[in-house]
């Protein structure tokens, strides 16, 4: 495998940053109730990742390291902006669900985290490959936490009513209310971390 | 009323953590010893405080529709609310610095305590989820927005002392290998969300 599909591919799996790395934990709790925001919220934030890590990388080698915080918040900012003014154009409804968590993209762990550590040391294109794939890995945790809630919590998948036509309700089937509250997504990360973590032993903690 | 009922709605029921899950990533490293947590807590809900009413103010006479009407006739119909990301987070990571330097300069033992955790709250999403909440909220007067800052603070400060209690105890309990550190933190997390959603619907 080359240099640069490996740093694609390791974020998918073992150093995950919301498994492994426990970064930008907020927005994928708070967007996961159903699988639509999830998904847009996991394309924004691969966006954002990856073009910012590639910007910042263009500039690495003059931008001042004292002011480097708040050079890399004015990129990552104007960025943002970007996706929500688009977002706000092409799909209203989901930027209204996502509400507040589109603008705290800019104060995301893994954006920051990313340009810290990957994007201040490495050429334009590893730096591009990396966000592409810190993304990605940060999208797979958004849309299998927004499968199981919104399958379990409403019903439905997509807001195609699943359980109805399929008529588990007949049977005295019901939607479990909890799995769409707040606490049962931390939770349910638990649980996948514990899963990764049982089934690959060098990522457990001493 | 109005004040408190705010100041105690933020706290046990739109709590940060629990309802919002906003500035999970320190509370998730930071929460090892109850000390530590304590500090940033303080920090946090001192710096929270500040920077609220400010964008409150800038927000309502700079950014939202119709804001500039104070200038004149001719700005009465600028709506600089597409800037309101950038110019909230300059605003914090120019207060964070200026906190810093202030508490620095005049409290030297207050600044060691504190340590590494002020330059780290200019990028805590619950400093910038504050200033986005208050916002969409649409509160009436800064009196309402401070309470509401004030109390998003203690809100925080209290689950993360919280969390790192439990962990200090934590540490002599037999837990799965595959859970132990961040997997049992969360576990944990979601059953204290679930006490603190005892606390839905109380009014003053």
């Amino acid at each position: 495998m080359s240099k640069n599909t490996k740093l694609i591919t390791n974020p998918l799996g073992k150093n995950n940053p919301i498994t492994v790395q426990v970064l930008g934990i907020c927005s994928c709790l708070a967007v996961t109730a159903q699988l639509k925001p999830a998904f847009v919220m996991a394309l924004s934030v691969t966006v954002v990742v990856a073009l910012s890590n590639l910007i910042i990388s263009f500039l690495r080698n003059t931008i001042p390291p004292r002011i480097r915080i708040i050079v890399q918040l004015v990129v990552v900012s104007a960025l943002v902006i970007l996706v929500n003014q688009v977002l706000q154009a092409f799909v209203y409804d989901v930027s209204k669900q996502l509400s507040v968590y589109v603008g705290l993209i800019i104060t995301n762990c893994i954006v920051m985290g990313r340009l810290e550590a990957f994007a201040m040391s490495n050429k334009p294109w590893a730096s591009l490959c990396d966000g592409i794939g810190n993304g990605l890995g940060y999208g797979i945790i958004l849309i299998i936490l927004g499968f199981v809630r919104e399958l379990f919590g409403s019903g439905t998948l997509w807001g195609y009513p699943i359980m109805e036509k399929l008529g588990l309700y007949n049977i005295g089937y019901e939607n479990n209310g909890l799995v769409i509250m707040a606490p049962m997504a931390l939770i349910l990360v638990g649980i996948i971390i514990w899963i990764q973590r049982s089934s690959n032993k060098e990522l457990q903690e001493k | 009323m109005e004040i408190f009922n705010i100041f105690i709605k933020s706290i046990f029921i739109d709590n940060m953590i629990f309802a919002f899950f906003l500035g999970m990533c320190s509370y998730l490293a930071v929460s090892k010893t109850v000390k530590t947590s304590f500090g940033l807590g303080v920090a946090v809900t001192f710096v929270l405080l500040i920077t609220v009413p400010v964008n409150y103010l800038l927000n309502k006479y700079v950014l939202a529709p119709g804001a500039l009407a104070w200038m004149g006739e001719r700005f009465a119909n600028v709506d600089l609310s597409f800037l309101s990301l950038i110019m909230f987070i300059a605003v914090i990571a120019a207060i964070v610095q200026a906190v810093e330097m202030i508490v620095e300069k005049f409290s030297p033992s207050l600044y060691n305590a504190l340590g590494i955790f002020l330059p780290l709250i200019a990028v805590n999403c619950a400093v910038m989820g504050g200033s986005l909440f208050m916002q969409q909220r649409d509160y009436s007067n800064i009196g309402e927005v401070t309470s509401f800052a004030f109390g998003s603070g203690i809100g925080w400060l209290i689950a993360i002392v919280g969390i790192a209690a439990i962990r200090e105890k934590l540490r002599y309990s037999h837990i799965p290998p595959a859970l132990k550190g961040v997997g049992i933190t969360f576990i944990i997390t979601g059953l204290m969300g679930m006490a603190f959603m005892s606390f839905m619907g109380i009014k003053l």
